[in-house]
Order: structure tokens, then C-alpha cells, then sequence
């Protein structure tokens, strides 16, 4: 195939990606909107057997109700979709390597589009682990399908060779790792943000006046989403860590100093401290619970801006890693 | 065994005369020592870490680019000076900025050396022995055999070995017992990461006192020689004399651009020579992401650029300038049009003789309507639009001046004036008023070299690798241990083990006590039907079903 056809195949996949994330979305919607069993159900399963052993054992109406033969048809059919349009997605970065035969993640489009892609990645070996936890694909699913849009409409850059000093053996080792790691900080900031809703609803279903809402209902118990950004973040740490320091191996010798305080650098340092932050708040008296998980979120906020503000608004050495003309 | 309450010191009888003034600070500093180095301190400090480095990123900063500062206190002539009495434009060599660090890694000393301490006699300790109610534990079950309690503790002894337990066995008030414990690198590894973070501090401090970097730009043709009056710009540590600076002369004999058919930059690459002054004669090849590296010494291309090169005749023959190149600064990368000027101060006895050419230049050039712009990064077809201006250059006036631009306020003075302007391709030339001849005669290549020097470097290197090995191990090690107590059965047949566990780290820890409990389980099963055998007495086989789920969580 020649560098054409494989940019178009690349392009289309993008499309088709974002098409099946789409539909995934609306298929976990259904799943949360209509997949509870009524509450007078006289069936009432003994949660705990052969899933996740939650200690300490919650008491028994904060549990997610069990789930319809219907809402696990949605389930079925929302990780399906998810599924393929994964093995879309992995077509569009595929393709770019193919057509431009080097790594691809060399500009913007191509770094953001293989972040979501693990986090969508992280989320299904998740979900397929812990079944409890499909109930918040919509939350992974929906920022992932809104950040594909936004890539797809602001990032894009045509399939192209990169600059001179990106053509080295670390952007594969540098970039690899940050983006692995910045796809699981994503994911795992998703399950911080479900948890402080979690436990919210269940604080007031605790103190007496519980809305009525069958969606938060559903979510996975909150000491299950808890220890899943944990456990996420705790992947995502070393990898964070490895791609900072191969970023400074790589700038030693393209930039002539390990460590210059770049925009990207100081951001990088930031994010890292935040996350060190959160292990350690994990680990505190009084920090943990929702006060580790805002740790969490703020790391999220951190990596997002990470992302977008210090590569399209300020300059710096990582710029070429813009946008392309 | 029982513990007895040591005797109550005896009240003092009158009230307690006040602590002496040493006792009363030393309490004090106790404290806040105690205070400093607490969890939450740190953490405290990791948060203001963080902010702190924030205004770094959004402010210009002198270490990154002086320029983007001193436009910075042009756009903002009010707010800047406050911003940089507040060292916003040095926050990382800030006083605020070192304290926070500062503060973070006392803290992290006073939380390191008691842990470190704690580890050393753990390491060498037997295990704790297990706690009263077991049962409370995050992980906790029950076995029932037939076994006497010695035997069946043999059996979840041999178990646990197996699986690289340390195993210590003792009686106690509330009959045998068993502690067990493994995961000792995981406390390692979290020591290692945060003695890592120390040593990365230390080597840096290390490399910014005795590092230097300087550049230089150097056009084809052209050599220098490492020391800092050579150098266009550069930077050093404290403890750095410049006597210390290796001893390494760089010529740059070519410098080659190539571009892929979308005009992206394929690569730079720069042929010198370099050796010791007086010897500079290897040669090699620098480009980007690869530097050389001597001795100590790192040189680096840093960027490229193009030097028109001019020669200037006066009416009466003599040529102050022949074939003279200078750098012209690159003003858009994608076209690699640039602008300089070539400026000659000492044409004639008097101050306003001087002259200056300057100039745009176009690599690939096309004019339209007079004007000359560049279309092609590659020297395809070099044009230069020159303005040339003759008088006061203001040169010795105290003033430093840019060598890329003509000083204006002489223009503004009218010091400075205009007296032609030509667009010129390689060759040409024009005559001036007086029947001064200006020719452009070509171009060459210039490339901005850098040297570097930070002994440091390598000791960073070695502490990060003992961050991320540190990191792995503490956050992917669990330490385990596990305790059994051994229990007459209901009704005194038979031995009801009580096993728990606590685990610190991270992982499912549900299927591996459930792992371990079912094992031990078989293990004393079949241990049981052994010694079954062997006395000859009746067995009673115990009853699995009644354990085939021994998960039974308190409610």
C-alpha cells in the first residue's frame, strides 16, 4: 500500500473509531438507564459471591442492585462496541506507522489519539476483570468519544515525516511511556472523580435523604472505584517516572541539558509531585478517602492542561509537538 | 502471659517548678521537628512544591530566554518589577523556591533515617507475634482438622516456607501460635526511592556549582577555543574559574540541512575538527541528538543559519571587507529567511565614516513588486535585499548593541543615515553614491554550537535509575505476614486453626489468602489421612464442604 492509502485508511479508522465509541456510549447509557432490576424484585441475589470481596462489607441497600437480563444485553453490546472500536482506533496509529514508517506519535494529533487510546484500553482489561466496574464506561467512554472529537477537529495533522530531532531511538521509548502513562492517569483520575460522586450519594443515603437517583445506584461501590484509581495509578507512577527521566536522557543530548525548567518539563515535575502527592495521601491519617481522590482529580486537571495548554498556547523546546500547518 | 501496668511514678508533691529555658526550646524544637516531619508536612510541602513551580511555566524566565523577559518588562512596565522583586522570573533559583525544597527534604530526612533504622531492626527481628483477635485481621479464616495443634502448625509452617516465608513459632496464654513474614524489599525499595530523591537533589546542587555552558555561533570555515571570553553567551556555576574550562578548540569545517520533500527537516549535521588548542585535529560529525562528548566537554549543534558574505571597495580601491560572512539570524524557521548586518567601523579617520550593511536574506529568493521574500528553507537560489548606512555606527558608545541589527537611536538621530538599498543575487553588486561597491559574494553556513559541562550528570543518571528500581518495588511488592493460632476443636476433638493475614501494598489480596488457606487446607487433609494410616485409628475425615468457603466476612 502506498504512504496515500495508508493515510486514508488511518483516517477512515479515526472515523470509524470515534462512530463505535459513539454508539458504546449510548449502549452503557441504556445499560445504567435501564438495566436495574424494580426494587420490588423479589429476586435479591447475595452480592459478594465469586465477585470482588469488598471490605468492609457496606451495608446491604448501598450495594448496586443486581443487574436485568436486559441491562447485561446493553453491557454485552456496550463493551462489544467498545472492543471494536478500540481495534479501530489501534488501526489509525497502525496505519500512520505504516504510511510514515517511523513511530506514530510524532505531533499532537497522533500523541492525544494513542492516549485514549490506553485509557479506553485500561478501562476494558478493568471492566472485563471487575464486571461491577462496566457500569461507568459512560464516564470513561463519554470524555473519550468528546476528546477523539476535539482531536480529530483541533489536532489534526496530515501523515507526514517529523523534524530532525525527533528522529531518535528515544521517542519511541520517551513518548511510549508517557503516553501509556498519561492514558492510566486518565482513566484512573475517571474513577476518582465517579468515587467523590459515589460516596457523596452514599453519605446521603446514609444520613436519611436519598435522591432518588438509580444512576449513581449502580455505580461500582465506592471502596471498589477507590482502590481502582489506586491501583490504576500505582501502574501509571513508574511508567510517569521512566518517561521523565528517558525525556531527560533524550534532552541531554538534543538540547544539551538533562533538566531546563521547559514549560513541558515543569509540568511534567508538577504532575509528578501531585501523584507522589496522591500515593502518599493514600497512605495518610485524615488524607484518605476523598480528600486522596481530589489529589487524583487535581493530578487529572494537572494532566490535562499538561496537554493542551503548555503544547498549543505557551512556547517552549516541546512546541514542534504541536499542531500541524 | 500477662502484662502487669509498670508502677505510676509517684505525684510530685508541690506544683512542677518550671523546665529550665535549654529544656523549654529544646521541647520546642522537638516539636517542630516532630511537626515538620510529619506525614501530612509532607505533604503539605509536595502541594506547595507543585504550586510553586506553576508561576515558572507561565512567566518568561531569564534562565530560558532573557529576550521573552525584557519584552516581558517592555509589555508590562509596571507589573514586572514587582513581579521580579518576587524573583517570578527566576523561580527556580528562587529563595522561596529553595525553601520549599529545602523544607520537603529535611522532612523527608527526618522520615527516612527513623524508617531506615526501624527496617535494620526488622530485617534481623523475628516476626511480631500475632495479634490477640485474629479474627479481626483484613484477612482472616478458620480450618478445622484432626491434627493435634503442634502438627497442624507444622503443617501451615511447611506451607508458608515453601512460599519464602520467614516463620517463627511460639506458646503463648493463648496457646501455639505462628507469625510469618515476607516482603521485606518492598520497605527497601521505598527507602531506596527516597534516599534516590536526596542523592538526585545533591548531584544537581553539585553539577550547577561546578557546570558552565557556553555559545557561540560559528560560521563554515571558522574555529574557538573553550573559554568564556570566546563564547557569544554563557553561563556558569559558582565554583567554576576559568581555568577549569576543558581544554577543546572546535572548528567547523561544514554544515549540512537536508530536508525531506515537504520541506521538514531531515536532519543537521555539522563536520569539525577538535582536539586540544594548538592540536585540533580529529574530526567528527555532530547532529542533532548527537553530540560529541569528550573528555568532560559535550558540544552540540544547536541551531543553523545563513552568513551572506559581502565584500565592501572603496572609491580609491582599498577593500575594507573582502568575502567578509556574517550571521544572519534566521527570522521564520520554515523559509530560513534571516536578517543581519555587516557593519564596518573603521573605514576612515573620521567617527562618521563608519558603514553598515545591512541586509534580508532569502536562501531560495523571489521578488515581487520590489520585495524580496524566501520560499525554500534549502540555498537554492540566495538573494540578499541590503540597505547600506553610513555614519555614526555607535559602536564605543557604552551601549551594547545587537551584532544582528544596527542601533536605531542613531538612525532616530539622525547619526545614521541610508545612502543605498539593492536587491542582490550571489555576485552582484551595486555602487553607492560616492562610488563605494558593495558585492554580495555568497553565502556560507553558520551553526550554534554549544558546549556543555555538568559533572553531575552521571550521579543524576545513577539516582534516577535508583528512583525508578526504588519506585517498582514499593509500589509492586506487598509485605505479607500471617499468623495462625492453633485451637481445640468443638467439643475437644480435633484442632481449630485461626489464620489471618495483613498485608501492606497494594494487589488483590482476597485470592492469595484464599490460595494459601486452600492449600493448607489439602496440606492438612492429606497430612491427617497419613497419620490416619499410619496409627490405625478410625479417621474422621474432616469435613470439607463445611470449609469449602472459608470467606466468611464479618458483618
Amino acid at each position: 500500500m502506498s504512504a496515500d492509502q495508508w493515510a486514508t485508511l488511518s483516517n477512515t479508522s479515526f472515523s470509524i473509531a470515534v462512530g463505535l465509541y459513539s454508539l458504546a456510549v449510548i449502549a452503557f447509557c441504556a445499560e445504567l438507564a435501564f438495566g436495574g432490576v424494580r426494587q420490588a424484585d423479589p429476586v435479591r441475589e447475595l452480592v459478594g459471591a465469586g465477585g470482588p470481596v469488598e471490605r468492609p462489607r457496606p451495608p446491604q441497600d448501598l450495594a448496586p442492585p443486581p443487574e436485568s437480563d436486559r441491562g447485561r444485553r446493553y453491557g454485552a453490546l456496550a463493551m462489544g462496541l467498545t472492543v471494536l472500536g478500540a481495534l479501530a482506533h489501534l488501526t489509525v496509529l497502525v496505519a500512520r506507522a505504516a504510511g510514515t514508517d517511523r513511530w506514530p506519535w510524532g505531533n499532537m494529533y497522533e500523541f492525544a489519539t494513542a492516549s485514549v487510546l490506553v485509557a479506553v484500553v485500561a478501562y476494558l482489561s478493568f471492566a472485563f476483570r471487575a464486571p461491577s466496574l462496566r457500569h461507568i464506561g459512560v464516564f470513561v467512554m463519554g470524555p473519550a468519544v468528546l476528546c477523539m472529537v476535539l482531536v480529530g477537529l483541533f489536532l489534526y495533522a496530515e501523515a507526514g515525516p517529523v523534524v530532525a530531532s525527533l528522529r531518535s531511538a528515544w521517542l519511541a521509548v520517551h513518548v511510549s511511556s508517557v503516553v501509556l502513562a498519561m492514558g492510566l492517569f486518565f482513566t484512573s483520575g475517571i474513577a476518582s472523580v465517579m468515587y467523590l460522586v459515589r460516596t457523596r450519594y452514599d453519605a446521603r443515603v446514609l444520613a436519611g435523604d436519598a435522591p432518588a437517583s438509580r444512576v449513581v445506584h449502580r455505580l461500582p461501590l465506592a471502596a471498589t472505584l477507590d482502590r481502582t484509581a489506586h491501583r490504576i495509578a500505582i501502574c501509571a507512577f513508574p511508567i510517569w517516572t521512566f518517561g521523565v527521566i528517558a525525556g531527560a536522557i533524550w534532552a541531554e543530548s538534543a538540547w544539551g541539558r538533562f533538566w531546563g525548567w521547559d514549560p513541558k518539563e515543569t509540568w511534567a515535575f508538577i504532575a509528578w509531585v501531585v501523584y507522589a502527592a496522591y500515593l502518599h495521601a493514600r497512605a495518610t491519617a485524615g488524607w484518605r478517602g476523598r480528600p486522596a481522590a481530589w489529589v487524583n482529580v487535581i493530578g487529572l486537571v494537572v494532566m490535562i492542561f499538561n496537554l493542551l495548554y503548555v503544547n498549543l498556547v505557551s512556547t517552549g523546546l516541546h512546541s514542534y509537538a504541536g499542531v500541524g500547518n | 502471659m500477662t502484662t502487669t501496668a509498670p508502677p505510676r511514678p509517684a505525684a510530685p508533691a508541690g506544683p512542677p517548678s518550671p523546665p529550665s529555658l535549654g529544656r523549654r526550646v529544646a521541647a520546642r524544637l522537638l516539636r517542630w521537628w516532630r511537626q515538620l516531619t510529619a506525614m501530612r508536612t509532607a505533604l503539605m510541602l509536595l502541594f506547595l512544591l507543585a504550586l510553586a513551580a506553576i508561576p515558572g511555566s507561565l512567566l518568561p524566565q531569564r534562565s530560558l530566554s532573557q529576550s521573552k523577559v525584557t519584552e516581558y518588562f517592555r509589555d508590562h512596565p509596571s507589573l514586572a518589577p514587582v513581579l521580579d522583586r518576587l524573583y517570578l522570573f527566576d523561580v527556580f533559583g528562587s529563595p522561596w523556591f529553595s525553601a520549599v525544597y529545602l523544607l520537603l527534604f529535611i522532612s523527608l530526612i527526618g522520615c527516612i533515617v527513623p524508617r531506615a533504622v526501624e527496617y535494620a531492626r526488622s530485617v534481623v527481628a523475628a516476626p511480631p507475634p500475632a495479634p490477640r483477635h485474629l479474627r479481626r485481621l483484613p484477612e482472616h479464616t478458620e480450618l478445622r482438622t484432626t491434627l493435634d495443634g503442634d502438627a497442624a502448625l507444622d503443617v501451615v509452617e511447611e506451607e508458608l516456607r515453601v512460599r519464602r516465608f520467614r516463620v517463627v513459632r511460639r506458646t503463648r496464654a493463648h496457646g501455639p501460635e505462628l507469625s510469618a513474614e515476607k516482603g521485606h524489599l518492598k520497605e527497601a525499595g521505598n527507602l531506596l526511592f527516597h534516599v534516590s530523591l536526596l542523592a538526585i537533589l545533591v548531584a544537581l546542587a553539585g553539577g550547577k556549582m561546578f557546570g558552565y555552558e557556553g555559545s557561540i555561533v560559528l560560521t563554515e570555515g571558522d574555529g574557538f577555543c573553550n573559554s568564556f571570553q570566546n563564547y557569544d553567551t554563557y553561563s556558569a556555576g559558582p565554583l567554576v574559574q576559568g581555568s577549569d574550562l576543558g581544554d577543546l578548540c572546535v572548528d567547523l569545517r561544514s554544515f549540512q540541512a537536508t530536508y525531506e520533500d515537504d520541506l521538514t527537516a531531515a536532519s543537521f549535521s555539522a563536520d569539525i575538527d577538535y582536539g586540544p588548542a594548538g592540536s585540533a585535529t580529529r574530526d567528527t560529525t555532530i547532529s542533532v541528538n548527537h553530540p560529541l562528548r569528550t573528555d568532560g566537554d559535550r558540544v552540540y549543534v544547536t541551531g543553523h543559519g545563513f552568513s551572506p558574505c559581502f565584500t565592501v571597495t572603496l572609491p580609491d580601491g582599498t577593500e575594507p571587507a573582502t568575502d567578509e560572512c556574517r550571521p544572519f539570524l534566521p527570522t521564520e524557521t520554515r523559509t530560513m529567511s534571516s536578517e543581519g548586518v555587516l557593519k564596518l567601523p573603521d573605514l576612515g579617520p573620521g567617527q562618521t565614516d563608519q558603514l553598515a550593511v545591512a541586509g534580508f536574506f532569502a536562501p531560495t529568493g523571489v521578488v515581487q513588486g520590489g520585495l524580496l521574500t524566501s520560499i525554500d528553507p534549502r540555498p537554492l537560489s540566495p538573494q540578499v535585499a541590503v540597505q547600506v548606512f553610513r555614519g555614526y555606527l555607535g559602536l564605543d558608545s557604552g551601549i551594547p548593541q545587537s551584532v544582528y541589527q544596527i542601533d536605531q537611536t542613531q538612525v532616530e538621530r539622525g547619526r545614521l543615515v541610508q545612502v543605498g538599498s539593492a536587491n542582490l543575487t550571489a555576485g552582484e553588486s551595486f555602487t553607492l553614491d560616492d562610488g563605494t561597491r558593495v558585492t554580495f559574494t555568497g553565502v556560507r553556513e553558520f551553526a550554534a554550537i554549544q558546549v556543555s559541562h555538568d559533572p553531575g550528570q552521571v550521579y543524576v543518571l545513577i539516582a534516577s535509575i535508583g528512583i525508578m528500581i526504588g519506585s517498582l518495588a514499593m509500589l509492586l511488592l506487598s509485605r505479607e505476614r500471617v499468623f495462625a493460632r492453633a485451637g481445640p476443636g468443638a467439643g475437644g476433638a480435633g484442632t481449630v486453626l485461626s489464620i489471618g493475614s495483613l498485608t501492606r501494598g497494594s494487589g488483590e489480596t482476597g485470592p492469595r489468602f484464599q490460595a494459601l488457606t486452600d492449600d493448607l487446607q489439602d496440606a492438612l487433609t492429606t497430612r491427617a489421612a497419613d497419620g490416619a494410616r499410619r496409627t490405625t485409628t478410625p479417621a474422621t475425615s474432616p469435613d470439607g464442604a463445611e470449609h469449602a468457603e472459608p470467606e466468611a466476612p464479618p458483618r
